[in-house]
């Protein structure tokens, strides 16, 4: 029977070959997205140099002449990202320490359900409570100009990153040695001195990487900001003026533009910058993971 | 494990359903476009389809740039537009071979807005434009109280955005610290919830109990002065098919400007065409 | 190296109490300063999760009394009628059912046999650097910007038009790697003991993945599946460029038709139409049905999670 291991190989063979070109096609999606993303968003150079798209503060993009200047919606982009991050950060992190240092086993399982639950909360509802609720109630009580703004906006995104953040943290948090917080409390830390000075510093990098992926996902989120930051292509000056961050323009936007107009270029562009941003973030992820894993 | 077998169950259901009826043909309208065309597009849709049982007409909205991509692209049978067709969108078209006709299918006009509690009725075209370039901030230089201006626009790439530019800021920028929102409905949700802003939208948006319309130069906007042109905002809706229509689009088209047909666009809060 | 660390974090320890010491400058009351401090941050993290339980709580409570009202079966089993001011909403749910499943028939199966060719096959190496490279890219980017990748390539590149097929391929690339992370875990689940039995039965490699490795880490393939489900419900970024519409006259027949999606439609209540002041109730309603969706599915896959979790123990 000389075929029969002839077919045994191939009956080997086969999958592992189909399972290996199936799994490529993840590299496949992702140069794609690369490639066209490139291909229309790089022909807006021919219309606007890149300081022009940079350091204009003027986005007219269908006045004529148009104005491409993205220096207000990047400007906005990190407003947000920023204030989203200062106010969820901080306060995810806190959630983690009590997950794991303070609250008891029995009860902490609901708490996590909590936080899954929050995160799995539509962006779509966050930013219609944005718009309907607390916009009119932050414009009336604290007699502000519009309450679609920063704050506002910033508050839910904070909503949305938070369950990232806790989790993420909680994980990094439960890695560190229960010996580590036993040599603490052995020299008489209070549980306080033992959270900030071995826990803390010994879950650091995992906690980074938790603000960062937060930070990340505050960037790109678009319903929130489409419906609650109000819109106005300018650098904000305080925490209660309106932004348009970039997300939101492409969402506002698209839909309006002709295919192939200098415009639709510009959209594409702007998704383009919002890739590197991530993608970047995502590098500087990846190369605190691999410190830790240098031993 | 039950429960992930009801699952996959369901899944097989539904694969079953989505390509059963794919087989029927019965000849699909698209409407493609503004977003203001959109309540009336879709009423008289749903009361075409329920004469005539055999079309089916999905109605996608975006903007009036959205449908007219889509009809140079040949992805729908109807764009429904806010304003004209620009030069370079039927070029673009032709170059498509598309043959872009434009049919009139309702009149509106674009009215200031502002919260219901405001006291100030009536501006001129030269407080709105100074108030949206910037130049007024304050509602007291209008007659109003003294408090801020929110100033609300739409995106400049919107219908209702090109006509404002036109008719009213005469080539002057909007200022960029006006909030933009992205739709007709946006616009109405912000200045209702909003008791210092001013903002424009189509006639069809107005509800009184939300927002109140303001007059310009004297003229309110109401479908009369709409359809004289009386006040300077008046614009016409179109909607442009590829080449004269024929069969169902046709018959669509008939009915939207029938007596029937023009009145849903009435009831949507728009203005016929008589 | 795991000692020494202990050493340098005693030390750091001991030099941190040190120093708190010397930055007291009323050595008495140390103790005393020392205690409220614990019990500062105590309360403070305490008050911290309890802050964050009622703010989901009010918003689920807020969302359900606003729109209990117009729930009805006539809402969930009937189609939007009268420029959406009246009827119901079934084309919008059978429409991100719809997406849901064309999202799964491409990511399910490539996901797991991504998390295969990872966890079976791949033996370090470039070819795998970078698709683990790719898939944590693709996690990381934002889903308006899949968006406009939907838009460039499934719509326009390959003429697929605003369709369901289109805008479910794009929330297809977007879990992808969710997917892929789950199936992973489960994989790495299966005790390395059932595979060297299959071997030592003279099972052949693929034999051993298809009839052993597989079917035991199934019900933790499938309830990462279902967890992905969850967002794949509720995206909206997604799908605004790439299928979904605003009015669509039934359900999707067939691939090629645009549909509806309740995380659009609920957009498109609050965002546009004429009458926002009498659609007001069907905005909350169908808010209250799209998250219904989403968090049912995704507690399902949470309740299925935790079970697994037990059985593994």
């Amino acid at each position: 029977m000389p075929n029969r291991g002839e077919t045994l190989k191939l009956s080997e063979t086969a999958p592992r070959a189909v399972i290996t070109v199936i799994a490529m096609s993840g590299i496949l999606v992702m140069a794609f997205i690369l490639y066209f993303l490139t291909k229309e968003g790089i022909p807006i150079l021919k219309d606007a140099s890149i300081t022009q798209l940079a350091a204009g503060r003027l986005w007219y993009p269908v006045s004529s002449p148009p104005l491409f200047g993205m220096m207000s919606l990047i400007g906005g982009s990190l407003a947000v990202t920023l204030t989203s991050s200062v106010l969820a950060i901080p306060l995810g992190v806190a959630l983690a320490l009590f997950l794991t240092e303070i609250c008891p086993k029995r009860i902490s399982g609901f708490f996590k359900i909590t936080l899954e639950i929050l995160g799995f909360l539509p962006s779509v509802v966050l930013g219609f409570i944005g718009m309907v609720v607390i916009a009119p109630y932050l414009q009336i009580k604290l007699e502000l100009l519009s309450g679609l703004n920063l704050m506002n906006a910033s508050m839910l995104l904070g909503v949305m990153i938070l369950p990232t953040v806790a989790t993420l943290s909680e994980e990094s948090l439960h890695a560190v040695p229960q010996s580590q917080r036993d040599a603490s409390y052995a020299l008489g830390a209070t549980r306080c001195e033992t959270m900030f000075n071995v826990v803390l510093p010994g879950a650091a990098r995992g906690i980074a990487q938790a603000a960062i992926l937060g930070v990340m996902r505050a960037m790109g989120e678009t319903m929130v900001v489409l419906m609650a930051s109000g819109g106005a292509a300018l650098l904000p000056e305080s925490a209660f003026d309106p932004v348009r961050p970039l997300t939101s323009a492409i969402a506002a936007e698209m839909g309006e533009t002709s295919v192939g107009s200098a415009h639709y270029h510009a959209l594409f562009f702007m998704g383009f910058i919002l890739l590197l941003i991530t993608l970047s973030l995502n590098v500087l992820v990846i190369k605190i993971e691999s410190r830790g894993e240098v031993k | 494990m039950k429960m992930l077998s009801m699952v996959v169950l369901c899944f097989a259901v539904l694969t079953a359903s989505l390509f059963a009826g794919a087989a029927f043909g019965a000849e699909e309208i698209s409407i493609n476009g503004s977003t203001t065309i959109l309540p009336f597009a879709q009423s008289t849709a749903e009361a075409f389809m329920k004469i005539n049982p055999s079309t089916r007409i999905s109605v996608s909205g975006g903007g009036s740039g959205n449908g007219a991509k889509a009809l140079i692209d040949g992805v729908t049978s109807i764009a429904a537009m806010s304003r004209e067709m620009k030069s370079e969108e039927a070029d673009a078209a032709k170059a498509n071979g598309r043959n872009p006709v434009k049919h009139i299918v309702a009149v509106d006009c674009i009215v200031p807005v502002v919260h219901p509690s405001n006291p100030v009725k009536d501006l001129t075209t030269g407080q709105l434009r100074d108030i949206y370039s910037g130049k007024i901030t304050n509602w007291k230089e209008v007659g109003g109280p003294d408090k801020k201006i929110a100033v609300i626009g739409r995106d400049t790439s919107s219908g209702t955005y090109e006509v404002w530019n036109e008719k009213i800021m005469k080539g002057e920028q909007v200022t960029p610290r006006a909030l933009i929102v992205a739709s007709s409905g946006a616009l109405v949700q912000a200045v209702a919830g909003n008791t210092l802003a001013i903002g424009y939208d189509s006639l069809g948006y107005v509800n009184e109990k939300l927002i109140k319309a303001l007059s310009i130069e004297g003229v309110q906007g109401t479908p009369d002065t709409a359809r004289s042109g009386k006040i300077v905002t008046s614009r016409n809706l179109f909607m442009y098919t590829n080449g004269n229509p024929g069969g169902d689009i046709k018959k669509y088209l008939d009915f939207l400007v029938s007596d029937d047909g023009q009145r849903y666009v009435a009831r949507e809060g728009f203005v016929t065409l008589k | 190296m795991k000692d020494t660390d202990h050493e340098t974090r005693g030390e750091a320890l001991l030099s941190a109490l040190d120093n708190s010491g010397d930055a007291c400058p009323i050595r008495p009351n140390y103790a005393v300063f020392r205690k409220f401090a614990d019990w500062l941050a105590t309360f403070l993290l305490c008050s911290s999760m309890i802050f964050v339980t009622v703010v989901l709580c009010a918003i689920l409570f807020f969302l359900a009394a606003k729109g209990g009202g117009a729930l009805s079966w006539e809402f969930v089993t009937e189609p939007p009628r009268n420029g959406m001011t009246e009827g119901g909403i079934i084309t919008p749910i059978v429409g991100t059912l719809q997406l849901i499943f064309v999202s799964m028939c491409f990511a399910f199966p490539v996901g797991v046999v991504t998390a295969v060719y990872f966890n079976e096959y791949a033996r370090g190496g470039t070819l795998k650097k970078s698709l683990r490279l790719a898939m944590r890219s693709l996690a990381s980017i934002p889903s308006v910007v899949l968006g406009l990748f939907g838009l460039a390539f499934f719509c326009t590149f390959l003429r697929f038009g605003t369709s369901l097929l289109s805008a479910g391929l794009t929330l297809g690339c977007m879990v992808l790697p969710t997917i892929v992370t789950a199936s992973e875990t489960a994989l790495a689940n299966v005790p390395q003991d059932y595979r060297d039995a299959a071997y030592a039965l003279g099972a052949t490699e693929w034999q051993t993945i298809y009839g052993v490795v597989l079917p035991s880490a199934f019900p933790g393939i499938i309830t990462g599946g279902i967890l992905s489900v969850g967002r794949v419900a509720g995206e909206t970024a997604p799908i605004m460029f790439t299928g979904a519409v605003f009015f669509a006259p039934g359900f999707a027949r067939g691939v090629f038709d645009s549909v509806m999606a309740l995380p659009y439609h609920v957009y498109v209540l609050a965002t546009a139409g004429t009458n926002i002041e009498k659609t007001t109730p069907l905005q909350y309603g169908t808010i209250l049905v799209l998250l219904a969706v989403v968090l049912g599915i995704s507690m399902v896959g949470m309740a299925a999670r935790s079970r697994l979790r037990k059985d593994v123990l």
